[in-house]
């Protein structure tokens, strides 16, 4: 088991150092000058001052020392100040954390809860036109824009109860009602597709598992068919479910930035997208390796708990 | 009897397919209207004999705007994934067939570009390129290639272990000539279900980005744009954002669906299964 620990460790480690080279490498990769547009379009760019915002960013420095100072800070959790509002880009990243992180979690949450029992009876209704009708539905679910289902449900939730608060976030510490309350269609708008992905993935596990001999061993012990399915074939199969739900923050984090735009939610999203019509470079670089970052940790540690729940793969 | 309901789903998907591509490249056949034409006096109109969508805030026929975006969309995902399954395909089938440390490079590269969140890789490629359709189309060709490098070599490597392999080397074939000719066609079925699959997910991150305003830009009709348009005047009139949703999901769907029953019908394995 520590061997297997130890060889995801240091998959970690060189996937960490790619990601920060191609971010570091991004900036750099801007056509034109990165300085001349920072200074942007307000001040009459001299080479005087040219010169000290470069020696003030360390472009006058050689490339790898310039990787090592800037991934020296960020490792440090510094990234620097923001070019316009002059805050540490970390205090602007951590204002922003919040409402993304929340909306992340709570989608994860409704479309993993409602994936085991949907997937369970796509597995038992298997056969005839009922599987069909399923398989479209759930290719529709996949497929269904989160951003418009968002819009479509503000729209519907107007008409039919106008007094309904959906757009806008108030912290949970502040507001729980009004906060979940604003939570929740974008939530859920966000957890469709995931709902849809992860009830496929235990529907064909399940289908797996109810074929495997332990269940047939379960069964001519004569045990009730809802333990047979639940407990025998069910825990096997929320194996390969639990590393699929990893890789789902990632799209999660990505759609959830998208979903924002259309909830008015001032989240990550938002700070990007500023980001980018400001040119703000050094908020768009730090946004993207902490969030790259987060979710690298998260595969991390879904790897460690599959190590633990899955006794064959410590051997 | 299973089998004929598979092929039905594969033929509903493949005319659901062909249906849209004619109605995205025949565009300017079909459409009523021109899709810069604006009237002012006749905005954000309801669905009608004359404008069967209904028009958008400039008095642009939604119709119309939506067979070209369909084009937008269609065009920029087709060349996104192309030049994905082209160097994503290459880096895998190299990787696959000389093993070693180019392997190990080429795979450790792709696990790195892998690592990102899609949308915020793509984000990032287009704050260094600039908001564009092409830059859109750039940053999921980047995005994608890992994805085709991975789920290539796999099956790649099982045939370069396999014993026509070993014969065409013992013969004396050259290295192309096996990685074209022997090892290629055989991966036919797997490029083919995944170029369709990634292309569905294609069209759904086309038009997040366009949507976000990191994509086509205005005026150039695109469907992503058309719904974040729309989106300033849902309770006036909510026709252009619903209809260009729809056509965002039929068009995902119909991709999507067809890889599905693609992989149903050309993988015999999964008969009867999934």
């Amino acid at each position: 088991m520590n061997r297997v620990l130890l060889a995801r460790l240091i998959d970690l480690v060189i996937v960490l150092f790619g990601v920060s080279i191609i971010v570091f490498l991004m900036i750099r990769m801007i056509p034109g000058d990165a300085v001349a547009i920072m200074l942007g379009a307000n001040t009459e760019i001299t080479p005087e001052r040219m010169a000290e915002l470069n020696r003030r960013v360390g472009l006058d420095r050689p490339i790898v020392e310039q990787y090592l100072l800037w991934a020296g800070s960020a490792l440090r959790g510094d990234f620097g100040t923001s070019l316009w509002t002059g805050r540490p880009v970390s205090t602007e990243i951590l204002l922003h954390l919040w409402p993304t992180l929340e909306l992340t979690f709570l989608a994860l949450l409704v479309g993993a809860v409602l994936a085991v029992p949907v997937g369970c009876l796509m597995a038992q209704t298997r056969g005839g036109a009922a599987d069909v009708a399923m398989r479209v539905s759930a290719i529709a679910g996949l497929t269904i824009p989160s951003f418009w289902l968002g819009i479509v449900l503000i729209l519907l939730l107007s008409a039919w109860a106008p007094g309904f608060a959906s757009l806008g976030y108030v912290p949970f510490s502040e507001d729980p009602v009004g906060n979940l309350q604003r939570m929740m269609l974008p939530a859920f708008a966000l957890a469709l597709p995931i709902l849809a992905n992860l009830s496929r993935l235990v529907r064909s596990a399940m289908l797996d598992a109810l074929g495997q001999d332990y269940v047939r061993t379960a069964r001519a012990k004569g045990l009730p068919e809802r333990r047979v399915v639940y407990k025998h074939a069910l825990r096997n199969a929320l194996i390969p479910f639990l590393t699929s739900v990893g890789i789902m923050t990632g799209y999660l984090l990505g759609g959830a930035i998208v979903v924002e735009q259309v909830f008015a939610i001032p989240g990550l999203g938002r700070l990007i997208l500023g980001a980018i019509a400001e040119r703000n470079y050094p908020l768009i670089q730090a946004t993207i390796l902490v969030v790259t970052a987060g979710f690298v940790f998260v595969n991390f540690l879904v790897d460690f708990l599959y190590i633990v729940v899955d006794p064959r793969v410590r051997a | 009897m299973k089998q004929l309901a598979k092929n039905k789903l594969l033929a509903f998907a493949v005319v659901l397919v062909a249906i849209q591509l004619i109605l995205a490249l025949g565009a300017p056949l079909f459409a009523p209207y021109d899709p810069m034409a604006q009237s002012v006096a006749r905005r954000l109109r309801p669905p009608s004999w004359l404008n069967w969508f209904g028009t958008d805030q400039l008095g642009r026929d939604v119709l119309t705007r939506i067979l070209y975006g369909y084009r937008t969309s269609l065009i920029a995902c087709l060349i996104a994934v192309g030049i994905a399954l082209f160097a994503g395909g290459a880096l895998g089938l190299i990787a696959a067939y000389y093993r070693g440390w180019l392997d190990r490079i080429i795979m450790r590269v792709m696990d790195v570009l892998f690592a990102f969140p899609v949308m915020l890789l793509a984000i990032g490629i287009i704050a260094v390129l600039g908001p564009h359709t092409y830059s859109a189309a750039a940053a999921i060709a980047v995005v994608y290639t890992p994805i085709f490098a991975r789920l290539l070599r796999g099956p790649a490597l099982v045939l370069c272990e396999s014993e026509y392999v070993a014969g065409a080397k013992a013969i004396g074939a050259s290295d192309a000539r096996i990685i074209f000719l022997h090892i290629l066609p055989n991966l036919a079925s797997v490029i083919l279900v995944q170029t369709s699959l990634l292309l569905s997910a294609a069209i759904l991150v086309e038009a997040s980005l366009s949507f976000l305003g990191l994509g086509t830009q205005p005026p150039t009709p695109s469907l992503g744009l058309m719904l974040s348009e729309g989106r300033n005047f849902l309770m006036l009139s909510p026709w252009s954002a619903i209809f260009a949703g729809f056509a965002i999901l039929f068009l995902s769907f119909g991709f999507n669906l067809l890889g599905d029953a693609l992989r149903d019908t050309l993988d015999p394995r999964l008969r009867g299964q999934s």
